[in-house]
């Protein structure tokens, strides 16, 4: 922010006199873009009372909204889970001092890192669906774990190896000097010390998790977007009904994305990465 | 062998690539120029400006792209009748890229913001001592450093942004290749292993030069401090 600022001087009475006229200027932009889009909604019939109501109504939250977020987090916590264990199991390959190992680790992850979420997604499903590994039911709901594993864990495996690579040659040469084997130092000094102060990212990562679940939607997997366009669908509301499954999504979203900020700020002293915690904190853009 | 040689005859999977190369093109287009002039927002000292550039990205960064793409096909095309072109195909194809852009743009106003960040203190200093007001110095002075200093993260999103381009199944793009993929393991059940990583090998193809080429550039164009 403190860069930012000096973009511009501290403003004298004609900047001043110009700010305020850019400000009524943008201010009457942005509620004229306001306007114009519910003028568009309006026109459609997409803001009549009848249109919203439904979500007024205990069951519409407890046959189509609870559900299906519940669904969402379901899959989102699950692939969470599963997606840290595979990113601390192919970070820790990435920096082993074995060779062989390191190079698969690398192939795999620079691998799954490149192909579209969406591509594993439905291979996943139609491939397990139709050999009969899982039950049919199970199949989008396993495809979309999987999915979402496979590439956030990868992504999760390179914050694993940044952030020990970030940290002072020191730590490594204090565990060895204690007696600690290269595998024992980097499993109970470096990984910790790099999960710490990689934690905001992670987290990014884990509103990142959430975002893709929405995915399962292509693949039919009953998660909240398609429960909310059933209800759409079902009550000829479907605008309204997007909109409210983007703000819930939004809603989560955000709150997640703050606690990564507030905790970079405050775990900028718990850790000897060297790194300032606040570049660590870069939204990851290949979510959907 | 030429079992799977015969799914290119019956199938054009190029095609489908070039759809999402398409796809790609126009939306990083749209996301470079619509993120600039955000982050222009964002910097700017007009409180209302800054504020709408916030909320446009906390908004768009935080909702899945596949319900605003969803949006784009049920809501704005199905409900709305709005229409970007005779043709019905065309006009997904359209709806899609106005999609992929409006989320994109989140993104690359990050990225430029990040590279606002790498521009040292003294720029800014200096461009406003020899008289330079906001709109000359970030045009001079910040913005040209910024996008040198921003490559890598703007390398990142267009990379994610070819990768989220398959999402555009969510918006009925039928001729993208997530959609190529799965009618052909559809009816190609036998070989869906082999399907499936070809096309996993072309977003290899496609990814994996261009985080080279930022990579190989953001360093070659760094500015030297």
């Amino acid at each position: 922010m403190s860069a930012q600022q000096v973009l511009f001087d501290a403003p004298g009475p004609r900047t001043r006199r110009i700010i305020l006229i850019c400000n009524i200027v943008g201010v009457l932009i942005v509620l004229a873009l306001l306007a114009w889009i519910v003028s568009a909604l309006a026109d459609k019939g997409q803001l009549t009372a009848s249109m919203w109501t439904p979500f007024l109504q205990a069951r519409t939250w407890e046959f189509f909204i609870l559900p299906g977020l519940l669904n969402t987090l379901k899959a989102a916590g699950i692939a969470i889970l599963t997606s840290v264990a595979f990113g601390l199991l192919f970070g820790i390959g990435r920096l082993s001092h074995i060779a062989p190992i390191r190079w698969a680790a690398g192939v795999v992850v620079e691998f799954l890192r490149a192909v579209p979420v969406l591509l594993m997604m439905i291979f996943f499903w139609l491939a397990l669906g139709r050999s009969g590994v899982v039950e049919p039911q199970d199949a989008p709901l396993i495809a979309v774990i999987l999915a979402l594993t496979l590439y956030n864990g990868s992504v999760i495996a390179e914050l694993v190896r940044s952030g020990v690579h970030g940290l002072p040659k020191g730590q490594r040469e204090a565990g060895m000097a204690i007696g600690l084997t290269r595998n024992q130092s980097l499993r109970n000094i470096e990984v910790p010390q790099a999960l710490i102060a990689m934690l905001p990212a992670l987290i990014s990562q884990f509103v990142v998790i959430l975002k893709d679940s929405a995915l399962g939607y292509i693949i039919t997997y009953p998660e909240l977007l398609q429960y909310t366009r059933r209800l759409g669908v079902g009550e000829g509301n479907v605008i309204p009904s997007l909109l409210v499954a983007a703000t819930i999504f939004i809603l989560i979203n955000f709150a997640l994305s703050s606690l990564a900020t507030r905790l970079s700020s405050l775990l900028t002293f718990r850790t000897r990465v060297r790194r300032p915690a606040k570049d660590v904190v870069v939204m990851d853009p290949a979510s959907t | 062998m030429e079992n799977y040689l015969s799914l290119f005859e019956t199938y054009d999977v190029p095609a489908a690539f070039w759809v999402n190369i398409q796809l790609s093109f126009w939306a990083a287009i749209w996301a470079l120029a619509l993120g600039t002039v955000l982050a222009l927002f964002r910097i700017s000292p007009v409180r209302s400006l800054q504020w709408f550039g916030a909320a446009y990205v906390n908004i768009f960064r935080n909702t899945p792209l596949t319900i605003i793409l969803a949006f784009g096909f049920l809501g704005l095309f199905s409900v709305m009748q709005i229409n970007l072109a005779q043709d019905l195909n065309l006009s997904l194809f359209r709806i899609a890229i106005v999609g992929l852009s409006l989320y994109h743009a989140a993104f690359v106003c990050e990225a430029i913001r990040s590279g606002v960040n790498t521009v040292p203190l003294g720029q800014a200093e200096a461009a406003r001592a020899i008289g330079l007001g906001f709109l000359p110095a970030a045009r001079l002075i910040i913005l040209p450093q910024a996008f040198r200093g921003a490559i890598a993260p703007l390398g990142n999103v267009l990379i994610a942004l070819i990768k989220n381009s398959t999402v555009a199944a969510a918006g009925s793009v039928a001729a993208e290749s997530s959609s190529l993929m799965k009618t052909m393991i559809e009816f190609r059940s036998d070989l869906v292993i082999p399907i499936f990583f070809t096309f996993a090998l072309g977003f290899v193809i496609l990814v994996i030069p261009i985080g080279l080429l930022t990579t190989w550039a953001s360093r070659k164009l760094a500015v030297a401090r």
